[in-house]
């Protein structure tokens, strides 16, 4: 329902606006600056952090303008010596709260908490910093949260309660109550990183960033190779770090920088998922034909598979056992192509620049191993690698790019849109209606699993039987889905599960700030790419057929490399 | 009946005995016209300022006329269910005795486990609910949008007590007085609405000898007044805190109200949570700075969230005011 058109004064100018909308949306909406920290476009409106404060003329105390709805004729004023004073003593409150360490810092020279400190003069050293000695937590090989930053806004927790983990909860320390990981031995992290992404102030990192960055390139041995694949949802989101918008496609230029800081191979994770297609949907109709194990799950994102290993057990054996993306394209360029290259497998090095936090946790199982070996040696960010191409001096908008190396360098258009929410499914649609029905999915376009709904269902008609699929677009979803399936198994037959809003692309990875628009822009950025592929399909790959033929005839090797196992969990975070 | 005493409390001009003082017929009224499939009437029990004690009198003393009091709002607004939220004590002392009085009536008692602030409804509701106990944002008001969304009046023991002696007849314009601190005679007592708060301490045989300052309202948030300022009403929650200004630390009386407010706030918002520790911090250090305080003080009333962190500067602000300065 379209709510009534009003028009509201800000700052003297007359603004057209719907009845109802807050305040400060409506400033957003039209260029008018409100400082605000707590206030994120994926959250409810808590209004903890009181910054965004703005005079109502007629009125006498100052109003929150991310609670303030507009009404008729509203005059508001954003700036005025009322509004600087409040501002200024609600900052120097902030700031005393947070221990800053700009130099090591997620948000780098984009902190809006300090460009609101210095605009309005906030005296840092007025208040001693009240949480210099509070603790660093580290949950898992995944992620830090630096309890020494924290401005208890409570984003955090509220992301981590929607995502349906409800690790971050509120305990009382000294008479105030304080983020801390839950002592709940029903509850555990899964690593998604989305309370990293949603935390204003740089609270919360991932292991190693930006201290160890620098270390991954360094050879141990003087013959040692150093590989670097890339997966899909960095080539859309890299770019902003550079001031290039969401959703350029930054390929070839990643591709440029990498091999300017000494790569000596870079290939692309789509061809990884390209294999991963293989995998699952051989799998997928296998369980699909013999009526096995369905609904099918897919597993390609490791915070989801831990939040079924920890949260619901019962569906591991709905997991599809095919492995992601980049570890089976590790696991191919430790043997296939080691061996054609005539290289040892052990010298070679690969490093994975990843939109995820949850796959630092990733390859570190050990069920993944390849004759000892780890498919993936270290997982990098997509914000570590562009702290590195910066403390470089490598400037991604500048760089003239160059396609990545053969023969992983050259995926389909399916392998492109993992990084989307859907994604998944549509490349897997893709290939098993061409498997099972001998035909093209018409257009090859999927769209009813698109987009940044919560869940998407939809219906394909697969000749031997309609297959019910739903993709749930942020892991909270996925809850809903499992308890209907819980009530009724015939419900679906083949779920996606990411669980980042908006897939690969929102990940705990990506570059800050995260916001839906920014999410959408990125995910067309992806659908672009694919849609300009000749090849949008998995098994025209030339290269997945290639390993195919070679090396994949042997069915020990391909199940070794290809696919994995998956088992409950205890919790891992104990505090 | 039931549409006689929404004019009964209208004409007898009553207003909340919780601190706000909002008028009951039309709190009542806004209850009755809100649409819900279902309504709730709570009794707000859940007392916890230091110096605020007259609602642990009148369940002591008058139970039967707070249930009675209930019992009409539920007919008035056209509620089935209600619920006595009890603070821990006085959920102890008085749970057995409401139970027997409550009888059949479908009233529940509830134990508070939250501090102060549950005093303040939304937040009171929001523990009802078993959620943290902090204030919700408003709008939307309880009296439409309360305990599980649903339209809910909630009113403090008091008020419903003086709804029950309305509907009967027999209200005669009083309300009951919290006494306490360097006095002799500190209990609750039954007077007039009329009477300034100096013949109030001086008809109870409260008015000290030596010099002596009030505060009013609250042992916390309550504001100071000087013994010649005392020609006002208590309007509010009707707390009468003596201080001899002889024998008073004013520092230690300003720790205790930090110490109060960074125990008992919800710590959602900003200036409440990190003004009140600056307080406390400034006061345990010996360390206090009156314009570093009065940034805070004004951030508070500002910015606050809810009520009480609005409400905190007021005792700071009247002491330091009224007789900091001049000692100094």
């Amino acid at each position: 329902m379209e709510n009534k058109k009003i028009t509201i004064i800000i700052d003297g100018q007359k603004i057209e606006t719907e009845e109802g909308k807050a305040i400060l949306q409506i400033a957003k909406e039209n260029g008018i600056y409100i400082p605000s920290l707590c206030s994120h476009p994926d959250l409810e409106v808590k209004a903890t952090c009181r910054v965004c404060v703005v005079e109502v003329k007629g009125k006498d105390c100052l109003f929150t303008s991310c609670t303030m709805k507009a009404e008729e004729g509203m005059e508001i004023i954003t700036d005025s010596p009322k509004i600087k004073r409040a501002r200024k003593a609600n900052l120097e409150l902030i700031i005393s709260q947070h221990r800053e360490e700009c130099g090591d810092c997620i948000y780098g020279l984009g902190c809006e908490l300090k460009e609101m400190a210095e605009k309005y003069e906030a005296d840092y050293k007025k208040f001693e910093d009240r949480r210099k000695d509070f603790p660093v937590y580290q949950f898992g090989p995944s992620l830090i949260f630096d309890s020494s930053k924290c401005i208890n806004c409570r984003n955090c927790v509220e992301v981590c309660d929607k995502q349906g983990v409800g690790f971050l909860d509120l305990e009382e320390k000294d008479n105030i109550w304080e983020v801390i990981p839950s002592k709940d031995p029903k509850k555990d992290c899964i690593y998604c990183g989305q309370c990293l992404v949603h935390c204003p102030v740089g609270a919360f990192e991932a292991v190693g960033e930006y201290e160890n960055v620098s270390e991954f390139l360094n050879k141990k041995e003087k013959d040692e190779i150093i590989i670097v694949q890339f997966a899909p949802a960095v080539r859309v989101a890299i770019g902003e770090e550079f001031g290039m918008e969401p959703g350029e496609n930054c390929t070839e230029k990643i591709s440029a920088g990498l091999k300017q800081l000494g790569v000596d191979y870079v290939f692309d994770v789509c061809v990884g998922a390209d294999f991963t297609t293989m995998a699952e949907v051989e799998e997928c109709v296998q369980c699909i034909v013999e009526n096995k194990n369905l609904p099918v799950l897919t597993s390609c994102c490791p915070a989801w598979v831990k939040y079924v290993e920890f949260y619901e057990p019962d569906f591991i054996k709905n997991l599809t056992t095919a492995r992601s993306p980049h570890i089976i394209l590790g696991g191919v360029l430790k043997t296939y192509w080691a061996n054609q290259q005539k290289i040892n497998p052990k010298k070679i090095k690969v490093i994975s620049i990843m939109p995820c936090v949850a796959k630092k946790y990733e390859i570190q199982r050990k069920e993944l191993e390849i004759d000892g070996m780890k498919p993936v040696d270290e997982v990098l960010t997509t914000r570590e690698l562009a702290f590195l191409f910066k403390k470089n001096g490598i400037d991604l908008k500048k760089i003239i790019g160059i396609p990545c190396d053969n023969p992983f360098g050259d995926p389909s258009g399916a392998g492109v849109i993992y990084g989307a929410s859907g994604g998944v499914l549509e490349s897997a649609i893709r290939t098993a209606y061409k498997k099972v029905t001998g035909k093209d999915l018409e257009g090859l376009n999927f769209e009813a699993v698109r987009g940044m709904a919560g869940i998407k269902r939809a219906e394909v008609d697969m000749g031997i039987r309609k297959v019910k699929i739903a993709v749930c677009n942020g892991v909270g979803n996925a809850k809903k889905i499992l308890d209907e399936v819980k009530k009724d198994p015939e419900a679906y037959q083949y779920i996606e599960v990411m669980a980042c809003p908006g897939g690969c692309i929102g990940g705990g990875g990506q570059p800050v700030p995260n916001t839906p628009e920014i999410r959408a822009k990125r995910a067309k950025g992806l659908y672009s790419i694919d849609v300009k592929k000749d090849i949008r399909k998995a098994e025209e790959n030339l290269t997945i057929q290639k390993v195919y033929k070679e090396f994949f005839a042997d069915k020990e090797v391909y199940e070794k490399i290809c696919y994995t196992k998956f088992s409950p969990k205890n919790k891992e975070n104990n505090y | 009946m039931v549409e006689q005493i929404i004019e009964k409390l209208k004409i007898a001009e009553l207003k909340g005995r919780g601190g706000a003082a909002y008028p009951t017929w039309m709190k009542w009224n806004l209850v009755k016209e809100a649409h819900g499939e279902k309504k709730y009437v709570i009794c707000n029990a859940s007392e916890g300022e230091p110096g605020v004690f007259k609602d642990k009198y009148i369940l002591e003393h008058y139970p039967e006329e707070v249930i009675n009091g209930m019992q009409l709002a539920m007919e008035t607004v056209g509620a089935e269910e209600a619920y006595v939220f009890l603070n821990k004590e006085y959920f102890e002392l008085f749970g057995d005795r409401l139970k027997k009085i409550i009888g059949h009536l479908n009233i529940k008692l509830f134990k508070k486990q939250g501090g102060y602030l549950s005093g303040e409804e939304t937040t009171l509701i929001n523990e009802l609910e078993w959620k943290r106990p902090e204030p919700r944002l408003k709008p939307p008001y309880p009296v439409t949008s309360g305990l599980f969304n649903y339209p809910t009046l909630v009113n403090n023991v008091e008020t419903f007590y003086c709804a029950s002696k309305i509907a009967k007849d027999e209200y005669k314009k009083t309300r009951f007085y919290s006494i306490s601190g360097d006095t002799e005679n500190a209990r609750v007592f039954e007077l007039p609405e009329d009477w300034p708060i100096k013949k109030i301490l001086e008809e109870t045989k409260n008015w000290p000898q030596t010099e002596f300052f009030v505060q009013v309202d609250g042992g916390a948030s309550g504001k100071i007044f000087l013994s010649d300022e005392l020609e006002c009403l208590a309007q509010g929650n009707g707390a009468l805190i003596i201080y001899d200004l002889t024998k008073t630390d004013l520092k230690v009386l300003m720790k205790k109200w930090a110490e109060f407010f960074v125990k008992n706030n919800c710590d959602k918002c900003v200036p409440c949570r990190e003004g009140a520790f600056r307080l406390r911090e400034m006061l345990e250090k010996d360390a206090w700075n009156n314009e570093v305080a009065e940034e805070i003080f004004f951030a508070m009333e500002q910015t606050a969230f809810c009520p009480l962190g609005k409400s905190i500067p007021g005792p700071f602000k009247t002491l330091l005011e009224k007789i900091w300065k001049t000692k100094k």
